[in-house]
């Protein structure tokens, strides 16, 4: 009996719908193009090659080709004719200097090996600033960019630097008593010998104008340390004296007032002794100190106004009303204030209002609270930029008093919102000189371009704060036909004096007081001891009545609308690196998006706006266009990325991007944020309207979420971490995953559980990483140094889409769905049955969502070198290996490429080299051209194509270490053991070492309370601890 | 039969005695420039010993000065007359310069002052320790007659010809020999035509020879032996097509032409220096490092030519004029040896490397030469046999490993190992580990 069923896959195919039934005979949805092909007869039939002749050709090839590949290359050595002593070949030396490129300033020891520098590392002799971000860490890349300026050009044509002199010297004669002005346009130097070159050049020339320019503006911050202390400089802050901190739309932790102030604050955020800082944060866009803050109010700019007002008031004392603020910001700020008074010198106040009475109202609180973390007497130096003197500039350039302009350090055509009156004030001058390394925006409208050189080819010196000083010194000899801004100065002012002879003997003069020169150019660093005394409590004269700046603040918060807030990206800064493609492909800490900027919406705007985040097929992610307009300035074509916690009515956008000149295509990413940075304020009212089409993004992290997964980022509040043990039964914060033996409870770490045998490493070294995920700020400094360290591949926007980033280190960011990560984990353990209220089929859905304004935690997350590592059971060709010191090994001439390793590990930290990315014109970044190729480390192999890579723990580093020792005959020490990572991280987050030295500092911290290890339930027994995270979420 | 013997005898008597007169009037000859010498030495001051001079110069002076070559300082043959002739200047002058030049520098002394300048102000070291006695030993020496320059003999053809000619005398033995046998395959080819021929005439009968199956028949028809002979043939052809890739990359006995013919020979063996004097980087580097120009030129400022002995050795054995390699070692470092300075002009050696690891291997001299204590020769083999580099060992990792496998590791006082080593020892109750049992065997090691 035939059976009548009918099978159907689908609902369409029982219906018997005729798209079925078309599918179903075409075996390609989308047509295969072969009739495109072979259509064209007259081609095919044109072409000289028969088919014969073509097989003909490949095999005589392949022939050819197989059998060169047997004869062996000829390598050629050529040595030194004549070896400076200080390079042996295969050694790496070390020279201290600093960069100081208008935006980073920072003490840096370079790595440089065959006389190339290749590496950024912290000067650990320097007590202020002294530690390399991600894009300091990067910029020895810059060094290598193949579209530097090789030599002066005028007009676009090359020119020697005797035409240079002999021409500019006699346009600025002429100008001497012409009554124009001589303009200098620079960046921030903070370098007492070039103010002095200035003023020997303004002696000489007469008329001159030095106008300092900083991209993104500090000028209402010094324009307040000014009035308040009679000196142009920023307060400094040691947040590692401070137990209660609170931020008013301050990103401390990114760039704010020069950056730098992380490595303190992260000394304050590990519980030592049951106390940890608090901090409390208040902004609109989503930034790394709001993600690392233990209790954040989102608040539209105009809001963030009244509530600092109403803090000073609270405070200090005063009567502004804040009335307007909605009853939940206005009650955090009650708390805030209450706190702070209760903290008194403990506390400590910072805010990022470019707004003059925002920063006095800051200055006033810290000042009334006394606090210790404040520090007003040794100002930074390194933001000296005047807004006025630009704008004066800029009128001046249009009714045409400037006769000369001679810039340095600056972009201005990029950079300024008004870029078109300043190009317009530039066809009035008679000379127009641009000092940069690249042909960027501002050179194409110059006359001369004066090829400037890198900073680690340079001489110079800066005052990174008042009384601290650091050299600049050439690790190499100058690349291409340069010259230095302060070399040119010289010139003009016909002094024949060396740069660095000018340098030390201005040091010598003013700033060493007898000490030795060498020893600070040794060093990179000196602090000066003697003229911290200046009298700076005599020009604390506070004219103006106490509570007036509060309430001019209070009376100009009046913003309507949306609020635009634009801010700088830890990995681009003011986008005068966006050549460098380290950077571009370093993922955002917060949005974890390369590649790009965007315009960052809450969710319930972009809900109304009508704008979307959609993930496509392969899950990379993609977003809705907008049209921004401020004033008159419009950006078409904005992306938007949905972003958790931005404050309701606020919107972001990062500067950096949208370059136009003087970068590779595949670098010129994003849009340009300054067309909207109106009268240098970083709070703009924009209108927003919808445009069509979906950006394409390249995120590294497609998952938001932790789905109440607490065990990967184990996390808990000061007071539990307090007062229960880690195993307690009901409050237990740390406890080990436990597995069932014989139907008791067994925990994972115990060898009766375990599936493999154990290997004795007591002996020798065994090494581990640790990481504290309160220390941990998300900067990223590590991912670059990691790219450095160990020439990890950069491959563009389109394989990122694919998820196939290279990154050997990567920082997962992690929001809660709800108000807490708690609260996650409550939910998840609270659902019953599939549907209901409490059912996990929706429950799990919610869980996907990020809440509005979420907790944020940050975990770097490498090769976690498992004793009992997965990927080295399934390895076919026992290319990854374990080594008795605790590193998994890959050994890449073994691998043939399977991948089961990845695919068999917890952690997905293995990467694949699905291409070949270096030498390859279609990765072409910097190993495509062979000075690129000059920044790559000799002592790591450049991999090929169709092998696995990972971290390696950096083993060239500790086999390095270990080799030292032995020739010299010695025991380690504990500190000299370093990864990349571990020495770029300042924040003590990252701590290296060998656990088989009971004295060291990883071997007690993997007895900490804290530690767990990632995953501990699959019991692969890592070498990489993590630390639990402590929030300090009580409020006092 | 006797008279032709004496005559032969008388003649040689004949010619032994001319000798003895030749050998006579040339001793006459020597005795007398020998005295002339003297005698003119003696015009001046007392006379010196010139052996003895000798031997003080080769250990005082040799280092800035040549008899006949202007070099640090200026050539000395017959200082004291041309002083005497062209300054004016006595033997006393010679005793204060010698003993203090920089003294007589300082005391304005004209002469000294010029020739202090002339030598671009590099000053004599003085030489407090030397009598009058020595310098006149010395100065003794300096005023022998330069020897008439010994004939090179230029016979590298010569030598050529020679070796060719014996390849020709081979293989005309050869060729006679082979003919020989085609000859006499010929003969018998006839004289068996000819006795058939024979046999035929005469009606004899020549057993039919019966016709068997051709052995290739018998072996195609045979399966089994087939069979084993195709694996066989299989097997050898797997063999040596696996031994054939297996050298694929490997160079043992790479012995490729340099720019300069550079003789470890002469350099680490004849005149055995330290394989780390010019390697000095393997010392404390992970390269061994080719040594700079400036290294070669530490000794061959004043080493401009070899010895001629050496220089004979070289034509005839190695077809190498090493005077003209040393030229080519100035012409790269700039060197000038007329002018005695460096011009300037450099032209890098592009050698070629013999020693390659591919990148993925990472090999570090300092831990081997300096940790291990290994010798160089252990690796790179008889250096200073070698009159060109080669490569001694096969560089594979079958190598390294059996050499980590059969190495004990240094760790006698090393302060590094004492921990380790008394831990290792406690736990396996011996004293001695190899580099493979202390982790040198790890993928990573060598791989990163």
């Amino acid at each position: 009996m035939s059976s009548n069923k009918k099978y159907w896959k689908s609902v369409e195919e029982l219906k018997d719908s005729s798209i079925v039934e078309t599918l179903k005979q075409n075996e390609f949805v989308q047509e295969i193009p072969t009739d495109e092909f072979l259509g064209d007869k007259d081609t095919l039939e044109a072409s000289s090659t028969t088919r014969r002749d073509f097989l003909k050709y490949v095999g005589f090839s392949t022939a050819a080709a197989s059998l060169a590949a047997c004869e062996g290359p000829v390598v050629k050595s050529i040595p030194y004719v004549v070896q400076p002593d200080r390079i042996i070949p295969g050694v790496a030396n070390y020279y201290a200097t600093t960069i100081a490129n208008g935006f980073d300033f920072a003490s840096v020891l370079v790595k440089t090996r065959e006389g190339r520098p290749i590496k950024i590392e912290n000067n650990t002799l320097a007590k202020t600033n002294g530690h390399a971000n991600a894009r300091v860490n990067a910029s020895v890349l810059d060094l290598y960019d193949s579209l530097r300026v090789q030599g002066p050009k005028k007009g676009g044509k090359a020119i020697s630097w005797s035409e240079f002199d002999a021409e500019t010297t006699q346009a600025l004669n002429s100008l001497k008593d012409s009554g124009k002005q001589i303009v200098l346009l620079t960046q921030t130097y903070a370098s007492p010998s070039t103010s002095k070159l200035v003023a020997e050049f303004t002696e000489k020339y007469g008329n001159v104008n030095h106008v300092v320019y900083d991209a993104i503006s500090e000028s209402a911050a010094l324009d307040a340390y000014q009035a308040m202390y009679g000196e142009r400089g920023l307060a400094n802050y040691d947040f590692s004296k401070a137990m209660t901190i609170v931020s008013v739309g301050a990103d401390f932790l990114g760039d704010w007032q020069g950056g730098g102030f992380d490595s303190g604050y992260s000394k304050m955020r590990i519980p030592t002794n049951g106390k940890m800082s608090r901090h409390i944060q208040f902004e609109s866009n989503m930034s790394l100190s709001g993600a690392n803050a233990d209790k954040r109010v989102p608040l539209t700019p105009t809001q963030q106004k009244l509530a600092l007002a109403q803090l000073h008031s609270l405070i200090v004392g005063g009567s502004v009303n804040a009335n307007d603020l909605p009853a939940r910001i206005k009650e955090a700020v009650q708390k805030a204030a209450s706190e702070l008074v209760k903290a008194g010198s403990n506390g400590v106040l910072v805010t990022g209002i470019q707004d003059v009475n925002a920063q006095t109202v800051a200055l006033e609180i810290n000042k009334a609270l006394g606090s210790k973390a404040f520090d007003p007497k040794t100002p930074i130096k390194t933001r000296q930029g005047n807004n006025k003197a630009v704008q004066t500039l800029i009128s001046d350039m249009k009714s045409g008093k400037v006769g000369a302009i001679i810039m340095s350090g600056v972009n201005p055509l990029y950079t300024l919102p008004n870029a078109n009156d300043f190009a317009e004030g530039l066809k009035n001058t008679t000379l127009s000189v641009a000092f940069t390394s690249k042909e960027d925006e501002t050179a194409a409208a110059v006359q001369y371009i004066a090829a400037a050189p890198h900073y680690l080819e340079s001489w110079g010196d800066v005052e990174l704060k008042k009384g601290h000083f650091a050299l600049m010194q050439p690790t190499i000899r100058p690349l291409f036909d340069t010259r230095q801004f302060q070399d040119a100065l010289l010139k003009w002012n016909g002094n024949d004096v060396a740069l660095n002879d000018y340098i030390k003997s201005t040091w010598k003069d003013t700033i060493l007081n007898g000490s030795s020169y060498n020893q600070a150019l040794h060093d990179g660093v000196f602090s000066s001891t003697t003229t911290v005394e200046t009298a700076s409590e005599d020009v604390e004269q506070d004219e103006t009545p106490a509570g007036n700046a509060a309430r001019a603040l209070a009376t100009s918060a009046t913003g309507k609308g949306v609020e635009l807030t634009l801010y700088s990206k830890i990995g681009m800064g003011d986008g005068q690196q966006a050549n460098n493609p380290w950077l571009q492909e370093f993922p955002d800490p917060i949005t974890r998006t390369s590649w790009d900027n965007y315009l960052t919406v809450s969710k319930s705007d972009a809900e109304a706006w009508n704008l979307v985040n959609t993930n496509d097929a392969t899950g990379a992610l993609n977003g809705s266009y907008v049209n921004l307009k401020v004033g008159k300035a419009e950006l078409k074509n904005v992306p938007v990325i949905i972003q958790p916690g931005q404050a309701k009515g606020s919107v972001g956008l990062a500067f950096g991007y949208g370059r136009t000149a003087g970068l590779k295509d595949e670098m010129k990413t994003g849009v340009n944020a300054f067309a909207l940075y109106n009268d240098f304020d970083t709070v703009q009212n924009v209108s927003i309207e919808p445009a069509t089409g979906m950006h394409e993004f390249a995120c590294v992290q497609l998952q938001n979420t932790l789905m109440g997964r607490g065990d990967i980022i184990k996390e808990t509040t000061l007071e539990i971490f307090n007062t229960y043990d880690k195993e307690d039964h009901k409050h237990g914060w740390n406890k080990i995953p436990v597995v069932s033996l014989n139907h008791e409870e067994t925990p994972v770490t115990s060898p009766e559980v375990d599936l493999w045998d154990e290997f004795d490493r007591s002996i020798g070294h065994h090494f581990n990483l640790s990481i504290d995920l309160n220390a941990c700020t998300g900067c990223g400094a590590c991912v670059i140094a990691c790219h450095a360290e160990n020439n990890v591949p950069v491959v563009g926007k389109e394989e990122i889409r694919r998820s196939r980033d290279m990154h050997w280190l990567r920082i997962d960011r992690y929001y809660s769905s709800e108000e807490t990560f708690a609260e996650d984990d409550a939910k998840k353990e609270g659902f019953s049955g599939l549907f209901g209220d409490n059912g996990s089929l929706g429950g799990f859905g919610e869980l996907e969502d990020p809440a509005d304004n979420p907790q944020v935690a940050f975990q770097p997350v490498m090769c976690q070198h498992c004793n009992h590592a997965p990927c080295e059971t399934v390895c076919p060709v026992a290319a990854t290996a374990h080594g008795r010191q605790g590193q998994n090994h890959m050994a890449y001439n073994r691998c043939v490429g399977t991948r089961y390793c990845a695919n068999n590990c917890p952690y997905k930290v293995r990467r694949f080299n699905w291409f070949l990315y270096n030498g390859n014109d279609e990765f072409d970044y910097h190993m495509n051209n062979d000075l690129g190729r000059m920044v790559i480390n000799p002592d790591v192999t450049v991999r090929s194509r169709g092998v696995m890579e990972k971290c390696s723990m950096c083993i060239q580093k500790t086999q390095k270490t270990i080799l030292d020792a032995k020739r010299d005959g010695r025991e380690i020490k504990d500190g000299e053991f370093q990864t990349a990572c571990s020495a770029a991280c300042s924040n003590g987050a990252m701590v290296f070492g060998d656990i088989n030295d009971k004295d060291s500092k990883v071997a007690k911290l993997l007895k900490d309370d804290r530690m767990y290890h990632l995953l501990e339930s699959v019991g692969t027994k890592p070498n990489v601890q993590y630390h639990t995270k402590v929030r300090n979420t009580k409020e006092a | 039969m006797k008279k032709p013997y004496q005559s032969l005898e008388v003649n040689s008597i004949y010619n032994m005695k001319q000798v003895i007169h030749r050998k006579l009037s040339s001793n006459n000859l020597g005795l007398s420039l020998i005295f002339l010498l003297t005698f003119s030495i003696s015009l001046f001051a007392q006379e010196g010993d010139p052996v003895v001079g000798k031997s003080l110069f080769n250990a005082n002076c040799i280092a800035c000065h040549k008899l006949d070559k202007k070099m640090t300082g200026p050539a000395l043959r017959n200082v004291e007359a041309r002083l005497a002739e062209e300054e004016g200047l006595d033997r006393e002058w010679l005793y204060k310069w010698i003993k203090n030049s920089a003294g007589m520098i300082k005391s304005g002394d004209a002469y000294a002052n010029k020739i202090y300048k002339e030598y671009n102000g590099a000053a004599m070291s003085a030489f407090p320790t030397l009598t009058n006695a020595d310098i006149d030993n010395i100065l003794a020496y300096t005023a022998t007659e330069a020897p008439a320059p010994v004939p090179v003999e230029t016979n590298v053809t010569g030598g050529g010809a020679t070796s060719t000619g014996g390849g020709i005398s081979n293989k005309l033995l050869l060729g006679a020999l082979g003919l020989l046998f085609a000859l006499l395959a010929g003969a018998l080819y006839l004289v068996n035509q000819t006795l058939r021929r024979f046999a035929d005439a005469k009606g004899v009968a020549l057993p039919e020879v019966t016709k068997r199956t051709p052995i290739w028949k018998a072996f195609v028809q045979n399966q089994f032996l087939v069979f084993v002979t195709v694996i066989a043939l299989m097997l050898a052809s797997a063999y040596f097509v696996y031994g054939y890739f297996m050298q694929v990359g490997v160079d043992q006995g790479y012995e490729p032409v340099q720019p300069i013919h550079y003789s470890h020979r002469i350099h680490a063996g004849d005149n055995g220096i330290d394989c780390k004097y010019c390697h000095s980087s393997a010392r404390v580097s992970k390269h061994s490092g080719i040594p700079s120009l400036n290294v070669c030129m530490n000794c061959h400022k004043s080493i401009y030519e070899v010895a001629p002995e050496t220089q004979q050795e070289g034509l005839a054995e190695y077809g190498v004029d090493y005077n003209a390699e040393i030229k080519k070692l100035y012409k790269a470092v700039g060197w000038d040896d007329a002018e005695q300075k460096y011009t300037g002009e450099t032209s890098p050696v592009k050698w070629i490397r013999i020693h390659n690891l591919p990148d993925f291997a990472y090999f570090n001299h300092s831990q081997h030469v300096v940790v291990g204590g290994i010798e160089c020769q252990t690796c790179h083999g008889p250096v200073e046999e070698m009159e060109i580099m080669y490569q001694h060992a096969p560089l594979t990792m079958g190598w390294c490993i059996n050499c980590h496998r059969e190495t004990n590791v240094k760790v006698k006082d090393n302060a590094y190992y004492t921990k380790i080593h008394e831990q290792l020892a406690k736990k396996y109750g011996k004293e001695d580990f190899t580099a493979a049992q202390m982790g040198g065997l790890e993928c990573g090691k060598c791989h990163y």
